[in-house]
């Protein structure tokens, strides 16, 4: 009797502190993130005013100045990678999961999708300077986002392909039983069905991209000026904030805080509303 | 039996049916065409295995491109590539060892310390935590996964930084006396802040995967644990990690594939130095932090090639490491289904 | 209810002109269906032995049997929906109108223009009530508004679900609840102007009402079409349908009246499985 209680005790106690080690190892997740945040907004927000919107870059001493072309380089780099990435990421992503489902290229496909998600996004850099920015002669925006589409590329294959598998199959039978042929019913019903999970997707993936700096150092370089033209170096808010922050001085220093606090506001507000809608939707 | 030979007897009404109409066309006269192309069937099919095709060209080229533009390299250096420590772009000197290395040991390094925190995170969301908990700690923990990597390249070299050479540091120095692992000046750049900060961003992506993985698990199997009185812990040890053993090998390997092509936030911290030292407080390199300092400033076709070739040994690395991660996966989920 | 249109009417496939073709039509009696020696393999798995029967016009046919006994299986061949899975493979003969359906030059669209289906779940697209039903009309047909809109109504109507709906046509198909949603999917197979409605157990989901107001609808479709029901449920075989056709493992036991069937089985198997002592 004496010794059972022993081991019941001995079973409690290493359950107890296995709790308290699970509960110790969840808030070493969240104290990092409430203090990198904690961070950004004290020392990112002084930064942040109507000026860093409007105004270009000044040399470093002059006071005032603004990061307004990196912001619009940003804004038109991910463009051009969302239009490049996502419809090709959508079709790929539509012929896993309607037409490929079991057959070898649609396996394969998968699996090296899944590979290149998590792929070094600088290797993506390395790459498109060798097939883009070489035979082209010269750093472009154009060369950015193709770099930035790449990487958006298997992120949005295997979301489609998630959603498109929630679409029941009775459904498609029902479309196709009335004769339509099948890219009616994909585009029509199926799409149409999935809209909000692959929205979620495309969003997730334009916030993946938002936040990386490495594959557009030596794609779309940086530009101190406004860049009205994608054929050349295109400055933008992360590749500025990764020289400013490097840099020796103080108010460069303090634009780059400006521009890390926007870029992370950017990237966990469309992952929160991603996370939440799709919380929403269960299809 | 067969109604061939078994006529059933004609039901009340015979021949045609009168409602039928004599307004009504015959079938076989009614048009039916469909008013939508049929001929972009096959043509939507082949744009949407043209673009699955894209993915594995993608990653043929990629490997295909990096080793020819890095070629030069090669030529030069030959297999001495591999092993030479030497890292002079004014006399064109080239080796990838000294970033091979730090790329190896700042991973393990951070695989090391994030694995059991990942795990314990894991555990703590699915086993452990009710419900209400469960879901805004699991999102907030996703939220770390989200943070752009130069944003902890930044807050490392600002503010964990300091921190390390104020406090961490010299207390690691005090702790470990005289071994070379801990020499030199505590400034909060090098090897080991390196590994932190990758050890930190990784947690979140081993954690994830390991919550998927045991969600896989039976509830069956749990229950008859708890029923036979089990402890949470113990339901976790002897029934949710055995049953997903190759799971959670995968969630390490993916890490791992992380870690080692991560960028900016280990350019920020690692002092970008091409060499190796035992200590972990010295500055160091890995290859993707090599790249990110060089490349846009690399003149010498030999010093671009020998980047490039960098660029390749890392495109090997992870590749092999992320498809064995996806092998892993992949096979526990066989097994959930087949079972 | 008034409908301007009359439905299309096929010509009469009776046993004195088409006797070569379908060897299975009965005297005097006009069979829109016959399906002439069908088999049918699941990869290596054969599902169909042998069938030969005849569905005929303006009846509703039921398909009855224990579950695998292959009466969906059946039911699928008639407007070819298995075809969209690979390994699914048919031989022999189903005759529309004397054509055989599974010759390769068939086209698949127009068939399935012919031959209209109702699935087990209810399966309302995800777009409004009014477009639902225009999804199929405009595959085909391209009309000014106010045609569609008639169209749509008339659908409705005969779907027995315009009264319920009249005002909400531009709310989702899919806040409908349970037993709408199958008419609006009956409704959108009508639209077509189908010769044949093929229903796969139509009424399994839905509950006691909504399934009689289902087979209540079926007494009246069968004015204008030819209804071939797939049902687990004995009792509404019985209720619903002119025909039965006794099916087990993949061969076809009994086909006659229902009446005759339920009354006076003459295999033992079809009076075994009435009775309940298997499936």
């Amino acid at each position: 009797m004496a010794r059972d209680r022993g081991l019941y005790l001995r079973r409690r106690v290493a359950n107890g502190a296995m709790h308290v080690l699970a509960l110790l190892s969840a808030l070493f997740g969240l104290v990092w993130l409430f203090w990198i945040l904690t961070v950004l907004v004290q020392k990112g927000v002084p930064a942040i005013n109507w000026d860093f919107f409007t105004k270009l870059p000044t040399p470093p001493g002059t006071p005032g100045g603004g990061l307004a072309n990196a912001v619009a380089g940003s804004l038109m780099i991910t463009l051009l990678a969302t239009l490049i990435g996502v419809p090709a990421g959508v079709l790929a992503g539509t012929y896993l999961a309607e037409f490929g489902r079991k057959n070898a290229l649609a396996r394969v496909a998968r699996f090296v999708s899944d590979v290149l998600v998590s792929a070094p996004s600088i290797v993506v850099g390395v790459f498109v300077y060798a097939v883009v920015v070489m035979p082209l002669h010269g750093f472009s925006g154009f060369a950015g986002a193709v770099a930035l589409a790449i990487i958006m590329v298997p992120v949005v294959i295997r979301t489609t392909e998630e959603i498109l598998n929630l679409v029941p199959d009775s459904l498609r039978e029902a479309a196709l039983a009335l004769g339509a042929p099948h890219w009616k019913v994909i585009l029509s019903v199926c799409y149409r069905r999935a809209l909000a999970g692959m929205t979620t997707g495309i969003l997730l993936a334009v916030a993946r991209v938002s936040g990386e700096t490495a594959p557009l150092l030596f794609t779309a370089l940086n530009s101190p000026f406004w860049s009205p033209s994608l054929a050349k170096p295109v400055a933008t808010l992360n590749v500025t904030l990764f020289n400013y922050a490097m840099s020796p001085y103080d108010d460069w220093r303090n634009l780059a805080w400006g521009a890390a606090l926007l870029i992370t506001l950017g990237v966990l507000f469309a992952t929160i509303l991603a996370r939440v809608v799709v919380g929403r939707i269960r299809i | 039996m067969n109604p061939d030979t078994q006529n059933p007897s004609p039901p009340g009404r015979e021949a045609i049916p009168e409602e039928g109409g004599a307004a009504a066309p015959p079938a076989a006269s009614r048009a039916i065409r469909l008013r939508v192309p049929r001929w972009l069937d096959p043509v939507f099919r082949t744009a949407t295995a043209a673009a699955a095709c894209l993915v594995l060209l993608l990653i043929a080229a990629m490997g295909a491109v990096l080793y020819s533009k890095g070629h030069l390299a090669t030529t030069t250096f030959g297999l001495r590539f591999l092993w030479s420590q030497a890292w002079d772009p004014v006399k064109g000197d080239f080796g990838a060892l000294p970033a091979i290395f730090g790329t190896v040991v700042s991973s393990a390094i951070a695989l090391f310390i994030a694995t059991p925190i990942a795990l314990g995170v894991a555990i703590f969301l699915t086993e452990m935590a009710p419900p209400w908990l469960s879901k805004p700690v699991g999102l907030a923990i996703e939220m770390l996964a989200a943070v752009p990597s130069i944003i902890y390249g930044m807050w490392g070299l600002f503010v964990f930084a300091p921190f390390l050479a104020a406090r961490v540091e010299p207390a690691l120095q005090f702790i470990a006396g005289g071994l070379p692992l801990f020499e030199g000046a505590p400034m909060g750049i090098g090897m080991l802040p390196a590994s932190l900060i990758l050890a930190v961003m990784i947690l979140p992506f081993i954690s994830s995967v390991m919550r998927d993985v045991f969600a896989l698990v039976p509830a069956v199997a749990k229950e008859s644990a708890y029923g036979l009185g089990a402890t949470t812990w113990e339901v976790v040890r002897s029934v949710v990690i055995p049953h997903t053993r190759s799971g959670v090998l995968g969630a390490i390997f993916l890490g791992l594939g992380r870690a080692l092509g991560e960028t900016m936030a280990v350019t920020f911290v690692i002092g970008n130095a091409h060499r190796i030292s035992p200590s972990l407080l010295a500055p160091g390199c890995t290859i993707a932090s090599t790249l990110a300092n060089e490349f846009s400033e690399a003149i010498s076709d030999l010093h671009v090639a020998s980047l490039i070739q960098l660029g390749f040994i890392l495109f090997l690395i992870t590749t092999f490491i992320l498809a064995c991660a996806k092998l892993l996966l992949w096979r526990i989920e066989a097994q959930v289904k087949g079972r | 209810m008034t409908t301007p249109q009359a439905p299309a009417e096929a010509p009469a496939l009776t046993i004195k002109t088409r006797r070569t073709e379908a060897p299975s039509v009965a005297g005097g009696l006009l069979a829109r269906l016959a399906v002439d020696r069908l088999n049918f393999w699941y990869g290596a798995h054969q599902a169909l032995k042998e069938i030969t029967l005849p569905v005929y016009a303006n009846e509703v046919t039921a398909f009855i049997g224990p579950s695998g006994c292959g009466k969906t299986t059946l039911l699928r061949t008639f407007n070819r929906m298995y075809e969209l899975y690979r390994g699914h493979r048919a031989e022999g003969r189903v005759l529309l109108d004397g054509k055989n359906v599974l010759d390769p030059d068939v086209d698949v669209t127009a068939l399935r223009a012919r031959v209209g289906m109702v699935f087990q779940k209810p399966t309302p697209f995800p777009m409004s009530i009014y477009d639902n039903i225009a999804f199929g009309i405009r595959l085909y047909e391209k009309l000014p508004k106010s045609v569609m809109r008639e169209r749509v109504e008339i659908a409705l109507h005969r779907a027995a679900l315009w009264d319920e709906v009249k005002d909400k046509l531009s709310h989702s198909g899919m806040s409908l609840s349970g037993g709408q949603q199958q008419r609006l999917c009956i409704a959108r197979a009508i639209a077509v102007e189908p010769e044949v409605i093929l229903m796969d157990e139509p009424a399994s989901a839905l509950d006691p009402i909504a399934t009689a107001k289902i087979e209540e609808l079926m007494d009246q479709l069968k004015q204008r079409y030819t209804i071939v029901i797939v049902t687990h449920n004995m009792q509404q075989a019985a209720r619903v349908a002119g025909y039965t056709a006794f099916m087990y493992l993949g061969e076809l036991v009994e086909f006659g009246q229902t009446e005759q069937i339920f009354t006076t089985p003459r295999e033992v198997k079809t009076r075994d499985y009435l009775t309940g002592r298997f499936g």
